[in-house]
């Protein structure tokens, strides 16, 4: 592999791991703090147990999500300084903005929370709490307004070579903003609904602490149910969006190799043949792609490809199409599984019955915790793999951003560092996750604190 | 003042303040495995920096960011050429970091020992390599007519910036051991003192060395515009370190804390003051250096920042204060431990 390939794998790699605890931070930090003010409005000290628990796997994976993040702000210089200087002036605003408005906001009031116990009332405790999750979501929202500028460039101008700020107004109204800010916020809500939910399951099925997980169960429930839903509309918003502004990778997703005017069909599954610019069978719904595109002139993937030569001159603009295609299918499905879940839990609640005796939803309940990774995972892969051969789309080639001084071999070694390291903190993640999660309420942790007679002597 | 020194000024500014407050919980972490010898006591030590070493290092995500946004051709030259020392650097931030919250989450010493010695290695080698980092950027670093780094990695390491290493490495450790001997109670607190004054003359010589050293390197002493004054400040640096080390005899340990964090912010004063106009020096040619006005983003981008940066940092600064207040208790070893 070239230093380019490496440098994206690397990318890939450091993202998609930084990714798996972030979507959790969010959601759980908003989780625990809705958990920590109903303790604070009832003053029953079981939601204040619920909250600790719940927070102390909040802290395991927070730390990840926070160190795994550190190289996000490195590597696009490290590794794509064409790129850092192609748009720094564009991007890097609001990764400046994002530490200083976000990073110093969630880092000191989680501070504040693990040691405030005591120290504050319990008021502003919780306060600290819904601070870390506002400053978490607003994280959120600077790094997609750079991701956004990336998918759908607004506000700038080119000079001298290089891309150049004009508006920040319209950086920040930039419209695919506005449809994957609420998707990725939606999305994280839905995470931490399915953990909370998950683990729950886990303890109702063994029917331990049975009052404190079926009032967690009935949060996520909720969380989840009414985000899941949401993300389903908002997504379709999207969709309609990304027909519009990048065609080229709508028309990968749905694998739609020459333009479609009418009622088109909707592709459920396909195989895919890009080389031959066609697909080898595909099994269709009659008449639902119009529906789902808001369009009834869908362009194809061959006329998309003749346009964009005329446009941006010679070479191929023609995404990897079976992972566009298929990772588009997997995040829906993701999706359409937790929906149906989290509703069945709903109507569930809503007549009352006991959540406790559904063993068998239950049951599903715990794996389904997987779920939420996946459609993060391939949402993702969709969204940055359809957008290639570009990395501004329409300004620069993702091969013209890469830094032209680092060598194969040094990317390489950093890429292997990185994984290797990440593979061991995963492992000690899972490790402490389990058993916390399994430890259960009662203990506060599992090592005994040292006597206090002891402790004066030492 | 234009707007590109305005953000010369405030990436200084982030910078003080990176060095100032992570500098002394490297230190910290530096002296865990000798200052705590048992498990509870490290817990302890730990403890002393557990609400604010996360906000800690927000300064240099937020330094970093800064340089980005207004200067992204530094940005770019920077990390794309300080590229194997940075992963490094990388290495023992996630490291340290994870060192910390998992450590104490598992009974087993044999966990506890490796995450201790991660934390131990997580913050040494930042503290080494800012100074490495340092004394290259003054001196310079072979840069093309395109800014584009064209050294190597063994580039980077020479004697003086081994100087410029080990002076950071001492004073963060001298900053830590001092930190902690405010911060701490009893044997730890004495271990602490203990170590400020082995560590308080070879802090201020390795200090006033790299100073010396820059003399025969750099454009310190003679610089166009400013003539000696980066050069004195630098040497005022090394004279706060000697007041740290006088101060301890007297056990005035407050002062002595402000007189390591007043060397850190001369330093910093200094190098920057060296820089300035210039970001980035070519050994190759100096119509290749970086300077502010070649690296910086447009004007309308460096307007936008500032207005967003002179709105936040007032309250990023009140309640980051409020938590130094909150939590400006000693820490003991007897009350209960998160770390």
């Amino acid at each position: 592999m070239d230093a380019l390939a490496l440098a994206r794998l690397q990318f890939a790699v450091t993202t998609i791991y930084h990714f798996l605890f972030v979507p959790l931070t969010i959601g759980l930090a908003l989780t625990v703090a809705i958990m920590e003010t109903i303790y604070v409005r009832t003053k029953n000290p079981a939601f204040k147990t619920m909250a600790q628990y719940w927070g102390r796997l909040f802290l395991i994976n927070f730390a990840v999500g926070v160190v795994t993040g550190i190289i996000q702000e490195f590597q696009f210089g490290m590794n794509w300084s064409s790129y850092s200087r192609f748009v720094g002036d564009v991007f890097g605003a609001p990764l400046a903005i994002e530490a200083l408005l976000a990073f110093f906001l969630e880092s000191t009031f989680i501070g504040v929370w693990i040691f405030g116990w005591d120290r504050l009332r319990p008021a502003a405790h919780a306060l600290a709490m819904w601070l870390v999750a506002f400053g978490t979501s607003v994280s959120a929202f600077w790094i997609l307004t750079a991701n956004s500028f990336m998918q759908e460039p607004t506000g700038y101008a080119i000079v001298h070579g290089r891309a150049e700020m004009t508006s920040f107004g319209a950086l920040l109204g930039n419209p695919q903003l506005w449809v994957e800010f609420p998707h990725v916020l939606l999305a994280a809500f839905t995470t931490a609904a399915f953990f909370v939910a998950g683990i729950s399951a886990y303890f109702l099925l063994r029917r331990r602490n049975v009052e404190m997980f079926r009032s967690s169960m009935k949060i996520a429930l909720t969380i989840g149910a009414i985000a899941s839903l949401l993300i389903a509309l908002n997504g379709d918003a999207q969709a309609k969006h990304v027909v519009q502004a990048q065609p080229m990778k709508m028309a990968a997703a749905e694998a739609v190799w020459n333009t479609r005017n009418g009622s088109a069909p909707w592709t459920v599954i396909a195989g895919i043949d890009q080389a031959a610019g066609k697909n080898t069978f595909a099994l269709q719904i009659p008449g639902v792609l119009g529906f789902l595109s808001g369009t009834n002139h869908f362009l194809g993937i061959n006329q998309l490809q003749k346009q964009d030569v005329q446009k941006y001159g010679p070479g191929n603009y023609v995404p990897p199409v079976a992972v566009t295609f298929w990772s588009f299918r997997i995040m829906v499905l993701a999706g359409g599984l937790m929906i149906l879940l989290a509703w069945y839990g709903i109507y569930l609640m809503a007549r009352r019955r006991a959540l406790e005796g559904r063993r068998r939803y239950l049951g599903l309940l715990l794996p389904a915790l997987g779920l939420p990774y996946v459609a993060n995972t391939f949402g993702w892969i969709m969204t940055e793999i359809g957008r290639q051969p570009w990395v501004v789309y329409g300004l620069q080639k993702t091969l013209q951003g890469v830094s032209n001084t680092v060598s194969t071999g040094e990317v390489a070694t950093t890429l292997i560092g990185f994984t290797v390291i990440f593979g061991l903190i995963a492992a000690a993640d899972v490790y402490l996750m389990v058993r916390y999660a399994k430890a259960g309420p009662e203990s506060h942790e599992p090592s005994p604190e040292v006597p206090l007679e002891t402790a004066a002597v030492l | 003042m234009d707007l590109n020194t305005l953000w010369f000024i405030l990436i200084c500014v982030l910078f003080i303040g990176y060095f100032f407050l992570e500098g002394f919980d490297y230190g910290v972490g530096i002296l865990l495995p000798f200052v705590g010898k048992t498990d509870v006591e490290r817990r302890a030590v730990i403890q002393t920096i557990g609400p604010v070493w996360d906000a800690n290092e927000v300064w240099l995500l937020t330094a970093g960011g800064a340089i980005f946004a207004a200067f992204p051709q530094w940005y770019a030259t920077m990390f794309s050429g300080f590229y194997l020392a940075l992963f490094v650097m990388l290495v023992g931030l996630i490291a340290r970091g994870v060192a910390f919250e998992f450590r104490s989450k598992d009974e087993r010493p044999g966990w506890r020992g490796m995450f201790d010695w991660l934390i131990f290695f997580g913050s040494l080698v930042p503290a080494l390599l800012w100074g490495v980092a340092i004394a290259n950027i003054v001196e310079g670093v072979p840069i093309d007519a395109h800014m584009n780094y064209v050294g190597g990695f063994f580039n980077l390491l020479n004697p003086y910036a081994l100087v410029g290493g080990l002076a950071t490495l001492l004073v963060f450790t001298l900053h830590g051991a001092v930190y902690l001997t405010m911060k701490s109670e009893d044997e730890i607190r004495e271990r602490a003192r203990r170590a400020s004054y082995k560590i308080g003359w070879a802090a201020a010589g390795m200090a006033i060395l790299f100073v010396a050293y820059s003399a025969l390197r750099t454009d310190m002493f003679d610089k166009p515009g400013v003539g000696m004054l980066p050069g004195i400040v630098a040497i005022l640096a090394g004279l706060s370190l000697v007041a740290t080390r006088l101060f301890l005899d007297r056990r005035r340990e407050g002062w002595s804390f402000i007189s390591t964090g007043v060397a850190i912010l001369l330093v910093v004063a200094s190098v920057f003051l060296t820089l300035f106009p210039r970001v980035m020096v070519s050994s190759l040619n100096p119509k290749w250096d970086l300077t502010v006005y070649n690296a910086s983003s447009n004007p309308y981008s460096l307007h936008v920042m500032t207005i967003v940066a002179f709105t936040a940092l007032p309250i990023v600064l009140a309640y980051l204060a409020w938590t130094y207040w909150i939590f400006r208790k000693r820490t003991s070893i007897k009350q209960v431990m998160h770390y």
